[in-house]
């Protein structure tokens, strides 16, 4: 099958349900990697069911690995939930899941999600509090994420932020700053210069 | 702070007692606040899970037991209210579920214990806690999540629902170890909900749009902002007496403050300046088919011998209406509105003190409406 875009071969598969019409997606390597930095449309939660199974057999953005992983079942070391089971009930089996299948899970969550790839808002307080005095089980970086998660983080706010501009939503661009400010001010507490 | 814990003897096992509720109004749904004639009552749901725990769907029992266990003394022993009140679900009687779905303090999937597709029953380890007298917070103990906090008002008033909320999971969080990714936020069982794990609903009434056939375009413009539309009665529910659940889809992304700014400044609003504008055509251009409507409505609730919850559902919104709108200077919208909850069937045979079939609630339902409108005009 060739990519939608050009003549080359295409690599993922994508099929999304929207307003009830199936709309097929095929991009080759390169188009994958455009279609990456600008997310697939919006998807209706009750509707990620049948994207799932839609998906069933198809490959998933972001699972292509080595020939022998592919082969071996996709399972949660922590309670034995595997993706095909997520694929049949929607629901993972524990925290660990989303370690484990996060490769798969990605794109899946980021369809449900319109395009959002990371967390915005609520930290545990306690969790994090604790964590800073050296007291907690967690280290602060297990709570508020490594420096490359981080910047993830900031360049999806990013694209929100242009998108707003784009939309000349300015109050929400203005919100969007503000948040992104906030989240430099959390980094500057964590690394004093 | 005391406990009340009908669903515990000593050994946390012991015999149910009746759960009194059904003799009260309901806070939330007085009908009061703002733009309440429009907006009946807003909620705001968080959803969290423990550490080193299994999602309910994959727990063993005994792991359910012990989520239970561990939440329900932290929830207790948290000082969230005056008065906490814990029920045992798989001990409560089904009447006394069917109670709690009705004032919308647990899910029907709690009520009946379903944990995943085709798994779980009425026999599953699972609980709520509800803070008394006002019911505006309840929170789930094994139903999807670990825990679901819900917290309710009348009116349009998600700011202060988020704050108790956000108080709330605060006060749970210093007693329990949270499952939380830096990169996915609150780690849920269906992963629609990680992120913020928050979900924003109100409930609206918009007959006049029914009316006006304007429905599906509310619906249309809710799925391209990315919002959900339910029934009375959450997920699979339908649109009983033209009361729809309005809701965020996504919680990935989005910090909880800018989630409740769009839906305090952007979406709410909007629907409802677009109910108020199909009300005031209405009367402008046939205020008398508006009010011959609600007043056969009134007539049919004050004269009917039997009577379905949907029926009454439906003539009870056409008499809100009118009320809301003026048209019938004799009726008190509250307590219209307060109506809505007691002709539900739980609520019905509770307050007739026995079990009754649906055909018994039908005249049941009938006599009690007589009886609470005799006296309107
Ligand atoms: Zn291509
Ligand atoms: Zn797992």
């Amino acid at each position: 099958m060739k990519c939608d875009h050009c003549n080359n071969p295409a690599i993922t598969h994508e099929v999304t349900i929207q307003g009830g019409k199936k709309i097929e997606r095929h991009l080759c390597k390169e188009c994958s990697k455009k279609h990456n930095i600008d997310p697939a449309p919006t998807n209706a939660v009750n509707q990620i069911l049948s994207n799932i199974q839609a998906m069933q057999g198809l490959v998933v953005p972001g699972a292509r690995k080595g020939a022998a992983e592919q082969a071996r079942p996709l399972k949660c070391e922590a309670c034995g939930m595997t993706f095909a089971d997520f694929k049949q009930h929607a629901l993972l089996g524990c925290p660990e899941c989303y370690v484990q299948m996060e490769s798969q899970l990605g794109p899946i969550i980021e369809r449900a999600h319109e395009g959002a790839t990371h967390h915005v808002g609520k930290i545990p307080r306690r969790a994090l509090e604790a964590s800073r005095e050296g007291g907690g089980r967690r280290t602060v970086e297990a709570i508020l994420g490594s420096a490359r998660e981080r910047a993830e983080r900031v360049s999806m706010l990013r694209r929100q932020l242009e998108e707003a501009i784009r939309a000349e939503q300015y109050e929400r661009a203005a919100r969007i700053r503000d948040e992104m400010r906030s989240l430099g001010e959390a980094e500057a507490e964590e690394n004093p210069a | 702070m005391s406990t009340d814990a009908p669903g515990r003897g000593p050994d946390g096992q012991g015999q149910v007692r009746q759960i009194d509720l059904h003799r009260s109004r309901v806070e939330w749904l007085r009908g009061e606040g703002r733009l309440s004639d429009v907006v009946l009552s807003s909620r705001v749901r968080l959803a969290r899970n423990l550490a080193g725990f299994p999602f309910p769907n994959r727990a063993s029992r005994s792991d359910r037991v012990c989520v239970l266990d561990l939440c329900r003394d932290r929830i207790l022993n948290a000082g969230l209210a005056e008065r906490m009140l814990w029920i045992d679900l798989h001990h409560a009687a089904p009447i006394d579920r069917s109670l709690l779905v009705e004032r919308h303090l647990i899910s029907k999937q709690h009520a009946k214990g379903k944990l995943g597709v085709a798994s779980g029953g009425p026999e599953e380890p699972r609980g709520v806690a509800v803070a008394m007298p006002h019911e505006q917070l309840s929170i789930m103990v094994n139903e999807e999540d670990h825990l679901r906090i819900q917290v309710m008002r009348t009116g349009f008033d998600l700011a202060d629902a988020l704050r108790e909320a956000d108080e709330v999971d605060d006060k749970i969080e210093r007693r329990l170890d949270y499952a939380f990714s830096p990169r996915f936020g609150y780690l849920t069982a269906c992963p629609t909900n990680v992120g913020t794990g928050a979900r924003f609903s109100v409930m609206l009434h918009l007959p006049a749009l029914k009316m006006a056939n304007e429905i599906d375009k509310v619906k249309r413009a809710a799925g391209d902002m990315a919002l959900a539309i339910r029934g009375f009665y959450g997920e699979g529910s339908e649109a009983v007496g033209d009361f729809y659940q309005l809701s965020n889809q996504t919680t990935l992304g989005k910090a909880e403050h800018f989630l409740l700014h769009d839906m305090e400044h952007e979406i709410i609003p909007r629907v409802v300046e677009y109910e108020r504008l199909a009300r005031r055509q209405l009367v402008e251009r046939r205020g008398d088919l508006v009010a011959d409507q609600a007043y056969r409505a009134l007539g049919v609730l004050r004269h009917a011998r039997l009577m379905s919850s949907e029926e009454a559902m439906e003539c009870l919104s056409r008499v809100r209406l009118g009320a809301v709108l003026g048209l019938m200077p004799g009726i008190d919208h509250q307590h219209v509105t307060h109506l809505m909850l007691v002709i539900q069937p739980a609520h019905l045979q509770r307050l007739a003190g026995r079990e009754m079939n649906q055909a018994e609630r039908r005249a049941g339902r009938a006599d009690l409406l007589r009886r609470e409108l005799a006296s309107v005009t």
